[in-house]
């Protein structure tokens, strides 16, 4: 365990603690944004009321999470320079700029549209106040981009020159900000806010089902949510397929450590289970797949793969972390995928809507995006360990001359702010969604399923009609 | 070179600072001034005066510390380390106060609670951002580009003077806010208290640019030397003359004028604390130009900056302008 007298341990748990909150509600926040846009924006374009209805259902919650996003997120900016301040001397050319674009491009958006977005409606009328939304979903994509560039370039450095003092300094804008784990990264991530925010939406919609699936408004939501997660969740295990092998390539180390592979091999196996062991260098009470190790990384079976042997001891991250990390990641990733397939399934059934099972099983799943996000995280974050920045600058040699009381004391003020604070808000954000949606009158449904069904008729016959010809 | 990208950063930070405190200033004041508030009422009427806004407002906080980062780390890397417990009072005081928004109108039987976080909290913040601005004031001690002093050297008679001194100034201008945005019994008991809310930030004021030249003889110089003294002579003057139009605003019923009054003794303490610094940006102990980063940095994000601030400011203006007028009797809702 770490040391409690160590001001950089503390100011590392500090940091880990209020970023693992922070990130809660981007995930959420990032995916609202955009939905309550979509819903917004259908019922310009088809005056149904059923998405006015999901529009006030959402927004509630939506308001009570976005303010726990900004106040987590201010903590977040001042704290790499009490905490982290060697850091933030020596990098803050670099990243300093891109934070300031998220501030100028993204924070202000956000904030300037959503008194507009929250209040407005009867004073701007339905159009500007769906601009406002717009925006606001904008203004959150935007500051995904510029802080995961931040991250990514901590994680794969490049575009930099050091000077004479000793700090980072740009000199390549565009390298530094499209470096190489960056473009994974921005992908895999706002797919996971998306996925996130629909599972969440997905899961309510099932619970009000399970009590009453005649409710419109209900079944809207859980119908929208199933598709998109049948959609984003098969994407989303591409994407992190992709990004793992992007790692491979610049942090070697990181996935040596997150695949348990202790030794350089050639045709390694993939472990499903086991507890890596960092003293002797085994995976213990391992269950593994042969071979299919090389395939994941190199998708060749017998290639050579890197194992933490190439590494100097104390540039091993922590090898147990990340090893279970990343399996609980994957393997929630997998069971969304499921989800989505069988809601596939059981809408090409008809079914829906009155397969209770499905339902049962996307409440329990409502949650899971926010492990699956903080998994992924923790795997990133401490695979990249013992650096701040990947391979040039040591965490301990990044925090700030501060004293440990001092940290020590802020922690646990923050710990219990945080706690309560935010365990209420969470409270508050259930009871919200407890609440029965009210329901809407069936859509015009006769003329509009007969259209659909005449277009789909329409297009089969077209194809068909070219197959044939 | 051509362009000193360090002034010319120094200056739009120095404005964004200033907006910060001119905006969040008068609904951190409007939350100091909640327990004059005599029911739930009153209390909501006083929320929906900022809720659209306050979000915006803080977000010039997050531009301060984001753009010191950028253009200034060494300033960034000392300052924070030196005000580490006023910070972090700060921005915990800041979490109570953003939820309590939402907070209280979702809770049911607590929003006593909420009605007394908001209030806390912005109390609280305000105080620590005084408290801040005088340790800042009385200088950081820098050895090997790193902060070198104990982690309650911030905690000085001064430092709590000013301390109270901006929650005294907060208060004003939420007075003044009030005064602005509602009517009837709530307005009428806001109005009440400006000028002597004024009174007392005047008092502190004189108290403050009396003590300050005393900390370090380079304050003292640039006050009472020639020719620097020309630039500060005019400044007693200024706030004489607001004082004086804010209380014929009060008393002919101007509520704008009256806003504007307090925010210009804002701007007017503002220049002369920018004087008695002026070039240092850790007083003392750093000039702006060694805390400046690479030009590279700077040029980068000026060229956004050009374009985007005059933007903000249009689109925050706008959102003023789609909440004008007087707050209906009980808030908004959503
Ligand atoms: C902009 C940069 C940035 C971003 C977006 C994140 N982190 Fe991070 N993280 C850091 C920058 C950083 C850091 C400043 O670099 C830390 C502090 C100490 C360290 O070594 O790295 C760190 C440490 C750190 C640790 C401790 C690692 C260790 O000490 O072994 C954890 C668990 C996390 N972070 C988790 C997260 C989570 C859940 C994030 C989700 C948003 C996250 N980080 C985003
Ligand atoms: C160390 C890392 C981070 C810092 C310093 C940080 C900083 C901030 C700050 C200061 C705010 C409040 C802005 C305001 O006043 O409106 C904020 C909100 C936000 N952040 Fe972060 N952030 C970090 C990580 C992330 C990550 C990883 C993401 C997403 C991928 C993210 C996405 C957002 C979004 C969308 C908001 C808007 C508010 C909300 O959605 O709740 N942030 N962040
Ligand atoms: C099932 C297949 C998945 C695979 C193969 C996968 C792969 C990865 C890998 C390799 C990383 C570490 C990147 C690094 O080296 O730094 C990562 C990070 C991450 N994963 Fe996944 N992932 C999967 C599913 C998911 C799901 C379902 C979610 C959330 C809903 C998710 C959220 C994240 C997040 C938030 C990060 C950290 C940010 C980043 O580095 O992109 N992942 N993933």
């Amino acid at each position: 365990m770490g040391d409690f007298t160590d001001p950089v341990f503390l100011a590392r748990l500090q940091f880990a603690f209020t970023v693992s909150f922070h990130i809660i509600f981007p995930a959420t926040s990032i995916g609202l944004a955009s939905f309550l846009a979509f819903v917004q924006w259908r019922w310009l374009r088809t005056g149904q009321e059923v998405f006015l209805t999901l529009f006030d259902y959402w927004i509630k919650p939506f308001a009570v999470v976005f303010g726990m996003g900004v106040v987590s997120g201010l903590m977040m900016s001042y704290e790499f320079g009490t905490n982290w301040s060697v850091f933030a001397d020596k990098a803050g050319p670099v990243i300093g700029p891109l934070m300031g674009y998220e501030v100028l491009t993204a924070f202000f958006i956000e904030a300037g549209f959503l008194g507009v977005m929250l209040f407005g409606r009867d004073k701007v009328g339905p159009r500007l106040h769906f601009f406002a939304t717009f925006m606001v979903a904008a203004g959150t994509l935007m500051s995904a981009f510029w802080i995961l560039s931040v991250n990514s370039w901590m994680q794969t450095p490049a575009g930099y020159g050091m000077n004479e003092v000793g700090q980072y300094v740009p000199e390549d804008w565009i390298k530094v900000i499209f470096n190489p784990s960056f473009p994974y990264r921005l992908v895999h991530m706002v797919f996971a806010a998306y996925l996130t925010t629909a599972l969440v939406v997905a899961g309510v919609g099932a619970y009000h089902l399970l009590r009453d699936k005649t409710n419109q408004t209900s079944r809207k939501m859980f119908s929208m949510a199933m598709w998109f997660i049948a959609i984003i969740a098969p994407l989303q295990i591409l994407a992190g397929d992709q990004h793992g092998l992007n790692s491979y390539e610049h942090q070697p180390a990181k996935v040596a450590a997150l695949e348990g592979h202790f030794k350089t091999q050639k045709a390694a196996p993939e472990y499903l289970f086991g507890f890596p062991n960092m003293e002797t260098g085994e995976i213990e009470y391992g269950l593994a797949i042969p071979y299919l190790g090389s395939w994941i990384l190199t998708h060749d079976f017998n290639a050579e793969i890197v194992g933490l042997d190439q590494f100097p001891r104390e540039d091993w991250p922590n090898v147990p972390i990340v090893f279970w990390s990343f399996r609980i990641m994957v393997g929630l990733g997998l069971l969304f995928f499921c989800l989505g397939t069988w809601g596939l399934v059981e809408r090409w059934r008809g079914n829906l809507f009155d397969r209770r099972s499905l339902a049962r099983f996307a409440v329990l799943l409502g949650p899971a995006g926010y492990i699956a996000v903080l998994c992924g995280w923790i795997t990133t974050e401490v695979g990249r360990q013992p650096y701040t920045i990947y391979g040039l600058l040591r965490t301990v040699d990044s925090a700030s001359p501060v004293a440990a009381p001092a940290v020590a004391t802020s922690l646990a003020a923050i710990v219990a702010v945080y706690l309560f604070i935010f365990g209420l808000g969470t409270f508050y954000v259930v009871r919200l969604v407890g609440q029965v949606p009210p329901d809407s009158p069936p859509p015009p449904s006769r003329v509009l399923l007969d259209q659909g069904g005449n277009r789909a008729i329409r297009i089969l016959r077209r194809l068909r009609g070219g197959a044939g010809a | 070179m051509i362009l000193d990208l360090a002034l010319i950063w120094a200056l739009i930070l120095a404005i964004g600072v200033f907006v910060y405190v001119a905006l969040d200033g008068f609904d951190l004041g409007v939350g100091i001034l909640f327990p004059l508030m005599r029911d739930e009422r009153e209390r909501d009427t006083a929320i929906g005066a900022i809720a659209p806004v306050w979000d915006g407002n803080e977000t010039w906080l997050v531009l301060g510390g984001g753009g010191l980062l950028a253009v200034f780390p060494l300033a960034y890397a000392v300052i924070f380390p030196a005000l580490y417990v006023p910070l972090i009072a700060m921005l915990l005081a800041l979490v109570f106060r953003g939820v309590a928004f939402e907070y209280r109108v979702h809770s049911k039987r607590h929003k006593w609670l909420w009605d007394g976080a908001f209030f806390g909290g912005s109390l609280i913040a305000a105080f620590a951002q005084g408290i801040a601005l005088g340790a800042w004031l009385q200088g950081i001690e820098v050895v090997d580009r790193a902060y070198s002093g104990a982690w309650w050297d911030w905690l000085s008679p001064f430092s709590i003077a000013t301390g109270l001194a901006l929650v005294c100034g907060y208060s004003l201008l939420g007075a003044t806010w009030i005064n602005l945005k509602t009517e009837g019994k709530l307005n009428e008991r806001a109005r009440m208290l400006v000028f002597p809310l004024a009174a007392a930030t005047i008092a502190f004021i004189v108290a403050v640019s009396l003590w300050t030249p005393l900390l370090d003889p380079r304050y003292s110089d640039r006050w009472f030397t020639w020719p620097t003294m020309l630039y500060a002579l005019p400044v007693p003057l200024f706030v004489a003359v607001t004082m004086w139009t804010l209380w014929q605003a009060l008393n002919k019923d101007r509520p704008l004028t009256a806003f504007l009054s307090a925010e210009l003794l804002f701007l007017l303490c503002y220049i002369g604390l920018g004087i008695s610094v002026w070039p240092d940006i850790v007083p003392t102990s750093i000039s702006i130009h060694e805390a400046a980063g690479p030009d590279k940095s700077l040029g980068f994000l000026l060229v956004g900056a050009v374009f985007l601030v005059p933007l903000i400011l249009a689109y925050t203006a706008s959102a003023y302008w789609i909440f004008r007028g007087k707050v209906k009797d009980g808030g908004y809702h959503h």
